[in-house]
């Protein structure tokens, strides 16, 4: 069977500069995590939970996750883009990245707010 | 005169002949006269004719005679043979299917390349003289008009050899952003709508072979880095 090729989906601009954007976020936020945690000896578990526990802090970890989520979902589904041929598997391998990924979302706010 | 033996190694695969590719080792003599690899495989061309190749103009310009050379593509009439020691292996451009020998099926590069409409697209009556641009509207087309579609970009692409019938390769990129910023062109906003799409312009990952490899130094995802920019400040 002859299958015409159909491209045009129009789409990808937002996915390509959000990647971007929460790209130079995700650095922003590691450097001044890092710059935050150095000096902090000896990192304890009471240093670390003061720390995870202040408002501003929990507000940029959960937009870092956010930013990671949405970072993972374009880069992983350009891969299964790449390489998957047939619509089917490429389907499905989008269906089960987008729940894993909004598992971990879940997972890693629970974990934030439990703090 | 002083004269030196070059060895190569050869894709060799007739159709009606190969069960399948082979690589043929042939050695040929060059001598002072000879500067580029164009020149030795004319030479080789001569001790075995039923050796395939595809040349023209000889000098960079008709981009026919583009190879796979020691593993990375280029032209043979640009590629110097001093710039060459040891044995050197010669392949058809990766990716696309083989006719015979060093000769390639071209016509999804092209199918690609006539996707973006490669013209000046200009509904206003033709003027008494030419459509006028100032220097520094025509300085915008430098970089981009002296593409000669050889395909050695599109052909190192993984993009490109991954999805060859849906993602335009640097080639035919390079060629649409040519029309996007000629100031004489209407279309753009339509060229920017034909483009916009995960597959035809967003398989490009910025890995930078088209760069790597252009025999005319051009710079395919500088180009395709435009195409985006263009698209952000119409969306933005």
């Amino acid at each position: 069977m002859v299958k015409d090729i159909i491209v045009g989906a129009h789409y990808g601009l937002k996915d390509w500069l959000g990647q971007r954007i929460t790209a130079a976020f995700m650095v922003i936020y590691t450097v001044i995590v890092l710059a935050l945690l150095i000096g902090q000896e000896p990192l304890t578990y009471e240093v670390w939970y003061a720390f995870m526990a202040d408002g501003f802090m929990r507000f940029f970890t959960f937009l870092f996750i956010l930013s990671l989520m949405f970072h993972a979902w374009v880069g992983v589904r350009d891969i299964w883009m790449d390489y998957a041929k047939p619509t089917s598997v490429r389907l499905a391998l989008h269906v089960i990245t987008l729940l894993a990924l909004l598992g971990y979302t879940g997972w890693a706010v629970s974990i934030l707010w439990r703090l | 005169m002083t004269t030196r033996t070059i060895q190569f190694k050869i894709y060799r695969y007739d159709p009606d002949k190969d069960a399948k590719p082979y690589m043929q080792d042939i050695s040929v003599e060059v001598d002072s006269a000879d500067r580029k690899l164009l020149d030795a495989m004319v030479k080789l061309k001569a001790k075995d004719d039923s050796l395939s190749f595809r040349r023209s103009c000889r000098e960079g310009v008709c981009g026919s005679d583009a190879l796979n050379i020691n593993g990375k593509n280029g032209l043979a009439c640009l590629t110097d043979l001093k710039s060459l020691s040891g044995t050197v292996v010669l392949r058809p451009l990766p990716g696309l299917p083989i006719i015979r020998d060093l000769i390639v099926d071209m016509t999804q590069f092209f199918k690609q390349y006539h996707s973006i409409k490669p013209y000046l697209i200009n509904n206003d009556p033709p003027p008494e003289t030419e459509r006028l641009q100032t220097p520094e509207e025509r300085d915008e087309l430098n970089g981009l008009y002296e593409c000669i579609l050889c395909a050695c970009c599109s052909t190192a692409c993984p993009s490109f050899w991954w999805n060859p019938d849906k993602y335009v390769g640097p080639a035919g990129l390079l060629q649409a952003y040519r029309f996007i910023a000629d100031t004489r062109d209407q279309a753009t906003s339509e060229r920017l709508d034909n483009l916009e799409d995960p597959y035809r312009l967003f398989r490009c990952h910025s890995i930078m072979n088209c760069v790597d490899t252009c025999p005319k130094g051009l710079n395919p995802m500088r180009a395709i880095g435009k195409i985006k920019d263009a698209m952000v400040r119409r969306a933005v």
